[in-house]
């Protein structure tokens, strides 16, 4: 079951970097490459710290998989999938986003 | 299903009790047990073997070998100042002296030894005292201040440190010796003879071949030893270190089996003659041997520990041989230091200039090495001792590895010579073979390696064998070692600080499209940010420069661990006015702030949620602070001390300095954090030479130090100019800046930076002070534009509305994460540790 809904226009997002959405009370972080005009979106959440900061780390790519980083302990996060890079048993929720037009719109059904 | 835990007992809570513990508490059968300690002194475990650092200023507390928190966190029940009194085997408890009364299921002996006084007459005078606890130490201290002249009786190796206290004390120093020589139990006759030259040269006398008849009433001194040989020797303490005695006396009324001169009789497993009572150390007697050592002492522990988790594990004795600094001399023995083997042969060097002694004893075939004796020079012995430990085959002719190499040949050995079984790491026990097997398992670098087997990660003093096997096995890999700045750019940190310097590069963009592939990584960018901001020093929180920034300069704030940030105002130089210190308290007050002075005279606020930043920092600005950078790579503070102003002992203003070198180079960005300190006078308050930049008043002007390090690797800062007035000095570290900024590694400190540098210090006074390479007026003008072009970060960002909005938690919502939780804890909040993610759960793949 799709349901796509807006969450923000893009220029509310921070190129190059994550921002931290709430989307029906969960906590969303939304990273985006203005150059491939990609976005992504995991959950805010990073387990390792136990805390909601992973929009605030550093986005990039690894062996060509674009990632965060946490800012608190480094881990690596792969942003299409969120299985982490250093422990692979440890997956977090990722999100399907896309941009319509000039909105920000997000799928929270997760499997 | 919860089976009731059995109970563990531990008597003694020595070095090697307590290594016991640790083990154990490591290992999963901990959960099994119940564990109960007995420690007969006033306090834990602490380090026996480097007690004489007590009388250089140590603490008790400096020596605890206890971890904060250890007992409580592990769930051990420690009985302090209570000693085990009985063991009753039949009902398997445990009594103490104090009437606690403890069922075991377990019990672990450790009750160590006890220092032994020849029963001569007048052993039990007051002066006569021991050496091997805090208190003797104590009661050593005390007698001292009322003595001139002490004795040790004993020349062995606890004999020799103790008369090295006694001497540190202040006290003419004798050490009266049974044997005919020093260290009979290790040295040889030529060995101990220069052992006792070198230390009779320091100014302490030595007595050999002395028998102690009787301790009596002194004419000039307090005491009076009388010997066998007729002669008399006044003084007034006498020190007993003649040897140890195992602690059996529990053990024996309990009828455990005991050697006939003492000992609890243990086997392999180190298992007594009852299988439910284990014993380790000093106290343990194995195959007729008691070893007087703690590394033995801590095999035997995690021999235990492995027996209780039915591994299989054996003791099976211990290389005795020991490698330590005598009174500054150096001594080594290893193994069969005599030539006692059948057969053996020696070979002996001896330079009487340099007052070196060294030998050999190498197998009647000469292919093995046997033993050695080292005296004034042991840079041999690891060498030595893999021939030794590992049965590799000498060279042809075994001398070589004890004569002064002539030529480019060194006596070393290579990592391939070594077999797999060399043990390499010695505090963890890792062997060439470990270390080989995590190099195949992908470790290529020495930091992943230490991570993965430990190695390296004690006493740090095999890091650079470690390093050669790791390069000796890569290179037989076939691989390149690869210096890399990562994954996106073929450079090291220096290449890509002179390409942006050349090609006058400002972005990331342009750098990664010109000179690297990829989108860049967490390694890159903050690195690349760093060398922009050193050049062009462009505020950070730019839009193309926000996303490069590291974690904590992206917010201008320290995050912690629960994701809330703390905020450091500059207090240049420590200097604070009250009306500002009370508005720190105001500011720590209104958004109930954790507030903590830090070590670099500033105060920490904690707690700060991301939203609050901007708020707090007008609070602060307004009220005259600026921004502290600690959360920068770059320069934190110049500690000072109160100087001529006001101490009178003051050679020069120290604070002032201090506040013009911190505002002079504040926001500086560079390869890592530097601390600099300015003391007034050579008593060195600020702790000037434990920084990168240390600068001590004279009479004659300032001395400039540079490399030092606190932290985890602690590194004593070099000398680097004297005499210097403030122009001079100013240029010099101006220069040494820009030139550490330019070409070390990322996150690489000034003292790693200079020890990795060819030519060392020596060189880096060539290109500072006598601008060897012609580089001197560049670094200046570098430095200078820095400092011409400084910003208040946080004054930048609170002026500006579109930089605000990056200081928001959600970007749809004005409410602030509900997941950061406090408590109360001595009047001040701190985070609540959070149980259980609340808003869902971490999918685990199997």
């Amino acid at each position: 079951m799709s349901h796509w809904q807006t969450i923000c226009e893009v220029d509310a997002l921070q190129a190059n970097s994550g921002v931290c959405a709430l989307v029906e009370g969960q906590q969303v972080a939304v990273f985006y490459m203005p150059k491939s005009q990609a976005v992504f979106a995991l959950h805010n959440y990073d387990p390792f710290a136990k805390a909601n900061v992973l929009s605030r780390g550093i986005i990039g790519d690894i062996k060509g998989e674009p990632i965060v980083a946490s800012p608190v302990y480094k881990q690596h996060f792969n942003l299409k999938t969120g299985c982490c890079l250093e422990d692979e048993t440890v997956k977090i929720p990722a999100y399907s986003v896309r941009i319509d037009q000039s909105h920000v719109q997000i799928n929270l059904a997760y499997d | 299903m919860n089976t009731p835990k059995k109970t563990l007992v531990v008597i003694g809570n020595g070095m090697v009790g307590h290594h016991f513990l640790t083990s154990l508490v490591n290992s999963p059968i901990k959960e099994t047990y119940h564990i109960v300690t007995f420690c007969e002194e006033p306090r834990a475990a602490y380090d026996r073997v480097h007690l004489s650092a007590f009388f250089s200023g140590q603490t008790a507390d400096d020596l605890s070998l206890v971890e904060p928190g250890f007992f409580e966190q592990h769930g051990i029940t420690l009985h302090i100042g209570d000693k085990a009194a009985q063991i009753n085997r039949e009902e398997q408890t445990v009594l103490s002296e104090k009437g606690v009364l403890i069922h075991y299921d377990t019990l672990v002996l450790a009750t160590g030894s006890f220092p032994f006084v020849p029963p001569v007459p007048g052993h039990d005078r007051p002066e006569c005292l021991v050496y091997r606890t805090i208190e003797d130490l104590e009661a050593i201290a005390t007698v001292a201040q009322k003595s001139k002249v002490g004795v040790v009786v004993g020349g062995g190796l606890l004999g020799l440190e103790a008369a090295k206290a006694l001497h540190d004390l202040g006290l003419k120093t004798h050490v009266v010796e049974f044997a005919p020589r020093l260290m009979a139990v290790q040295l040889d006759e030529a060995g101990g003879a220069m052992l006792r030259h070198k230390i009779e040269h320091l100014g302490v006398t030595v007595h050999t071949g002395k028998n102690t008849q009787l301790i009596t009433d002194g004419e000039h001194c307090v005491n009076k030893m009388c010997f066998a040989d007729g002669e008399e020797l006044e003084t007034d303490l006498i020190l007993f270190s003649a040897g140890i005695r195992p602690r059996d006396d529990i053990a024996r009324t309990c009828g455990l089996e005991v050697g006939p001169r003492g000992g609890i009789v243990i086997d392999n497993q180190c298992k007594t003659s009852d299988a439910n009572i284990y014993a380790i150390g000093e106290c343990a007697l194995w195959n007729g041997m008691i070893y007087g050592l703690v590394a033995p002492g801590y095999a035997m522990a995690r021999t235990v520990v492995a027996d209780l988790a039915s591994q299989s594990a054996h003791f099976t004795g211990a290389d005795m041989s020991t490698k330590l600094k005598l009174m500054g001399v150096d001594v080594a023995s290893i193994g069969d230091a005599h030539a006692k083997s059948q057969g053996a042969l020696t070979y002996t060097y001896q330079n009487g200039d340099l007052e070196v002694y060294k030998r050999i004893v190498v197998s009647a075939d000469k292919k093995y090495l046997l033993g050695a004796v080292l005296v004034g020079d042991a840079s041999g012995y690891s060498t030595l001792l893999q021939y030794c430990l590992n049965g590799i085959e000498l060279p042809e002719h075994p001398d070589t590895l004890i004569l002064p190499s002539r030529s480019d040949e060194s006596g070393g050995l290579g990592p391939d010579a070594l077999p797999l079984s060399a043990q390499i790491c010695s505090c963890y026990d890792v062997s060439k073979g470990d270390i080989c097997q995590a190099i195949e398992a992908g470790c290529s670098t020495v930091g992943a390696l230490k991570a993965c087997t430990k190695a390296g990660s004690g006493c740090g003093g095999c890091a650079a064998l470690v390093k050669s096997v790791l390069n000796s096995e890569l290179t037989k890999q076939g691989v390149t070692v690869n210096t890399d700045l990562c994954e996106h750019f073929a450079y090291t940190r220096q290449d890509l600080f002179t390409l942006i310097k050349v090609e006058k590069i400002t972005t990331f963009d342009d750098l990664i499209e010109k000179h690297g592939h990829g989108l860049g990584c967490d390694i890159c960018k903050p690195t690349v940010a760093s060398i922009l901001a050193s050049n062009w020093n462009d505020f950070v929180l730019k839009p193309d420069l926000a996303p490069l920034q590291d974690s904590n300069d992206a917010f201008l704030a320290n995050i912690q661990k629960d994701g809330t940030y703390s905020v450091v105002p500059r207090i240049a130089g420590g200097e604070i006015s009250p009306d500002m210190l009370i508005t720190l308290g105001q500011v720590g007050k209104k958004y109930q702030l954790y507030t903590k002075i830090t070590g670099g005279q500033r105060v920490d606020l904690f707690g700060a949620r991301v939203e609050q930043l901007p708020l707090i920092w007008k609070d602060l600005i307004d009220a005259g602070f600026e921004s502290g950078h600690a959360y920068g790579k770059s320069l934190r503070t110049v500690k000072s001390c109160v100087g001529s102003n006001w101490c009178r002992y003051g050679v020069d203003d120290s604070v002032g300095l201090a506040i013009e070198l911190e505002n002079r180079y504040k926001g500086l960005r560079s390869p890592h954090k530097i601390k600099f300190a300015v003391s007034g006078c050579t008593r060195e308050c600020a702790e000037a030479q434990g920084k990168d930049v240390g600068i001590i008043a004279t009479e004659h002007g300032w001395s400039l130090y540079v490399c030092g390090n606190g932290g985890m690797k602690p590194r004593h800062a070099d000398l680097f100019a004297t005499h210097l007035d403030k122009e001079t000095l100013i240029k010099y570290i101006d220069r040494f800046l820009s030139f550490y900024i330019r070409t070390a590694d990322r996150l690489q400190r000034t003292s790693v930076w200079m020890e990795n540098m060819e030519g060392g210090l020596d060189y880096l006074k060539s290109v500072i002070i006598e601008d060897n390479l012609g580089l001197c007026e560049q670094l200046e003008a570098q430095m200078q534009h820095v400092v011409d072009t400084y910003q208040c970060e946080w004054k930048t960002t609170i002026e500006d509305e579109s930089k605000l909005k990056r200081f928001k938690h959600f970007i749809n919502s004005d409410q602030a994460d509900d997941n950061i939780v406090f408590i109360e804890e001595r009047g001040q909040l701190r985070p609540a540790e959070t149980k259980a993610q609340k808003h869902f759960k971490i999918v685990e793949v199997a």
